[in-house]
């Protein structure tokens, strides 16, 4: 018995913001103090406060300590762990009040959380199937092979109005439905899509590091839903610790008889293996994953047929994303109507987003559906540091768009991201303030697409690549207006000729931008200049000789030598050699080079 | 797993362990002092018993958690329960016997052990 627990971050964030050193050190510490049977250290998955890693929180007080040292540790053991005062200087300042520490629950970050995908993770230990059974896991899978018919699930899920999380956002009833009626009987099998490509996102991987066997239990159900006996999940094999987590789960589960043979003694098989990806974005896409896992080269086909009726080798397969399975045991357990009962009309329950960009709490949040933009930046994200204003928040990553400042207070569903030329994607969310330039957000997610196009359909490889060149040539100075049109109409072509949605969203960031930004595509076209100054073709260095004293500093510090002058004279910069990269901007005491 | 009963087995073993990790406001808190004095005079046997007590009886929204001093040195051991809208309990010179007791009337009967008080001890 444990009167205490000390819960460490293992997610990838604190993981490489160091908490192995945390684990030891505390560990070490633990033992020197005779408290190893007092205190249990409990090593979890994400919080969801990546900014703020290694994150460290000590139960029963649930004191949050955040960017935790590991020379902190034995003053936090003889501390709080052994004397019972908080530490409050190491404590996440939010929680420290004139009256105490308050729970992490109400601060800003969580206050506004919702967390169903989520509810394990940070607080159990995800390679201890103990734990997930202690907050109710497997009890799903229990209820619904000892009291519930296929039908039941699926009107269940019917009910709850549980759509895809991996971005279409497709009723899962109505997906599982298919696969059980189209064909009747025979073989079929199901698929978890673990290969989140967006750059930014992070969800599934931190699910599937913090709490492997809502997954696993989530696929079994499914399996007996359609009547399918053995499932697959693809993931990427750049996650480690996802990898290394699942296969402990799936042997833990297989160990207690929650896979394979008769589960529960109800004559019910069900298995699970895991298949690696190598990195493909291409592959996240439904039948290039289901072509990978066939152990092809990963290309997509044209659909009709779709999974449900000819999926992996052929059969009828339900292919979910790890977002949308974590969600199911939940539902089942208490029921459609209180799933339903979260977000807007047509999008029901939450959503898990990836924070990035331009934001204070970079992280992992789940809010309800038809919270607004703005609460997710302002409150929960904490705003856009160094007080610089909100531009547009990109969703959806390359196959999505941005949003505008103008739409900050726009409920986020599935519909309304759609009707702003964006979508919800599987749900990175990256925040941009006036220091980004729109044009060159088009062309960091087309340079992707190119990347990872995969060259079986010529209006995806070659034209993803020719509107490439023309972005690239509106960044260097050199496009017309004329241009612009080229590029839309292009837009149009690729969208409706693409085979894949790899192609077919392949030009939205571009469509996007330019609908909401046409003036700084216009700047950059018509008056040769990048209004936020990113675009290095478009900027000139210049040094103002009133307020040039002559130091030699930036001369100095020029990689290129560009700059000349004797000293106290002013200096000039020789634009012929400049290559723009802003050293001696940055030394300048006397803020006398500018940038235009 | 053939069955659910042993499911259900594991999930009330562990609830006691995973259960400590929630925040609820309705808990009832029990807190020992665990300053240099509270040590000093046997606070830490008082705190194992106690949550050990309250595990293995079950008691659900009961956490046992420790603090600092209070100020009252002499008086230590000292326990204090504090439960949602109610009057703060503080038990003084607590011993892991007197702990039990007050583990079985006040947290699961609900009757303060008046005997123990810090207002009955310093009359």
């Amino acid at each position: 018995m444990y009167r205490s627990h000390v819960l460490v971050c293992g997610g990838t964030g604190c993981t490489s913001s160091g908490c192995q050193q945390i684990m030891e050190a505390l560990q070490a510490e633990l033992a020197k103090n005779g408290l190893t049977e007092e205190v249990s250290v409990v090593q979890t998955g994400c919080h969801g406060l990546c900014a703020l890693g290694p994150i460290m929180i000590v139960y029963p007080e649930a004191t949050f300590y955040s960017m935790v040292k590991p020379e902190y540790i034995p003053e936090i053991v003889s501390e709080h762990l052994l004397k019972g005062r908080v530490v409050k200087k190491y404590v996440y300042e939010e929680t420290v009040t004139e009256e105490g520490i308050k729970p992490l629950v109400e601060t800003d970050f969580y206050k506004k959380q919702h967390r169903i995908a989520l509810r394990n993770c940070g607080v159990i230990n995800p390679e201890n199937i103990d734990e997930y059974i202690g907050t109710g896991g497997y009890e799903a899978l229990g209820k619904v092979l000892t009291t519930m018919t296929p039908d039941d699930v699926i009107n269940t899920l019917l009910q709850s109005g549980l759509r895809g999380r991996g971005g279409g956002g497709f009723p899962t009833g109505r997906k599982w439905q298919l696969a059980k009626d189209l064909v009747k009987g025979g073989q079929k099998y199901v698929a978890c899509n673990a290969d989140e490509g967006d750059p930014g996102a992070f969800m599934d991987r931190s699910i599937l590091e913090g709490d492997p066997h809502v997954v696993l239990e989530a696929m079994a159900i499914a399996g007996y839903t359609i009547g399918a006996n053995q499932g697959y999940i693809y993931i990427r094999a750049e996650y480690p610790i996802a990898v290394g987590r699942l296969e402990t789960a799936i042997k833990q589960a297989r160990e207690y008889g929650l896979l394979g043979k008769d589960i529960f003694g109800t004559g019910f098989d069900f298995d699970i293996d895991l298949r690696l990806g190598a990195g493909a974005f291409v592959c996240g896409e439904e039948t290039a994953l289901m072509t990978s896992i066939e152990g092809n080269r990963g290309e997509p086909r044209p659909r009709p047929p779709f999974p449900a009726e000819k999926g992996l080798f052929n059969k009828p397969t339900v292919l979910n994303n790890v977002e949308t399975w974590a969600n199911i045991p939940q539902i089942i357990l208490n029921g459609p109507e209180w799933f339903a009962s979260m977000g807007t009309e047509k999008s029901k329950g939450t959503k898990v987003f990836a924070l990035g960009g331009k934001i204070t709490n970079t992280g992992l949040v789940e809010i309800p559906m038809g919270t607004t933009l703005r609460e997710v930046v302002e409150d929960i994200g904490g705003g856009i540091p160094n007080g610089k204003k909100f531009k547009a928040a990109q969703t959806g990553g390359p196959s999505g768009g941005c949003i505008p400042a103008e739409h900050f207070d726009v409920p986020i569903d599935y519909d309304n991201l759609i009707a702003l030329g964006s979508m919800m994607g599987s749900g990175g969310l990256i925040v941009m303030d006036e220091d980004n330039c729109m044009v060159d957000i088009a062309k960091f997610f087309l340079e992707f697409t190119v990347d990872e196009s995969c060259g079986k359909c010529t209006a995806c490889r070659i034209g993803t690549k020719r509107l490439y060149e023309l972005v690239d040539k509106i960044t260097k100075g050199q496009g017309t207006l004329e241009d612009l049109d080229k590029l839309e109409e292009l837009c149009y072509y690729i969208k409706d000729n693409s085979l894949c949605a790899l192609g077919q969203s392949a030009p939205n960031p571009v469509l996007s931008t330019l609908r909401y930004f046409r003036d700084e595509y216009v700047a950059h076209v018509v008056d040769k200049k990048c209004p936020a100054g990113v675009c290095k073709s478009l900027l000139s260095y210049t040094i103002d000789p009133e307020k040039c004293k002559g130091c030699t500093l930036c001369s100095r510090v020029c990689p290129n030598g560009a700059i000349s002058g004797t000293v106290k004279e002013p200096h000039v910069i020789d634009q012929s050699k400049c290559v723009k990269c802003g050293a001696c901007m940055e030394k300048c005491k006397f803020g006398a080079i500018s940038k235009k | 797993m053939k069955s659910l009963e042993e499911l259900k087995a594991i999930r009330e073993r562990m609830q006691g362990q995973v259960g400590m990790r929630s925040e609820s406001a309705t808990d009832t808190r029990v807190v020992v002092g665990m300053a240099t004095c509270g040590i000093a005079s046997g606070a830490r046997p008082v705190l194992t018993a106690l949550s050990e007590a309250v595990a293995e009886k079950k008691i659900e929204n009961v956490i046992v958690t420790q603090t600092g001093c209070i100020g009252l040195c002499q008086y230590e051991p000292i326990v204090e329960v504090l439960a949602p809208g109610q009057e703060k309990v503080t038990y003084v010179k607590m011993t892991p016997e007197k702990a039990l007791e007050v583990v079985e009337k006040h947290l699961i009967r609900g009757q303060v052990v008046t005997e123990y008080t810090i207002q009955n001890v310093m009359k």
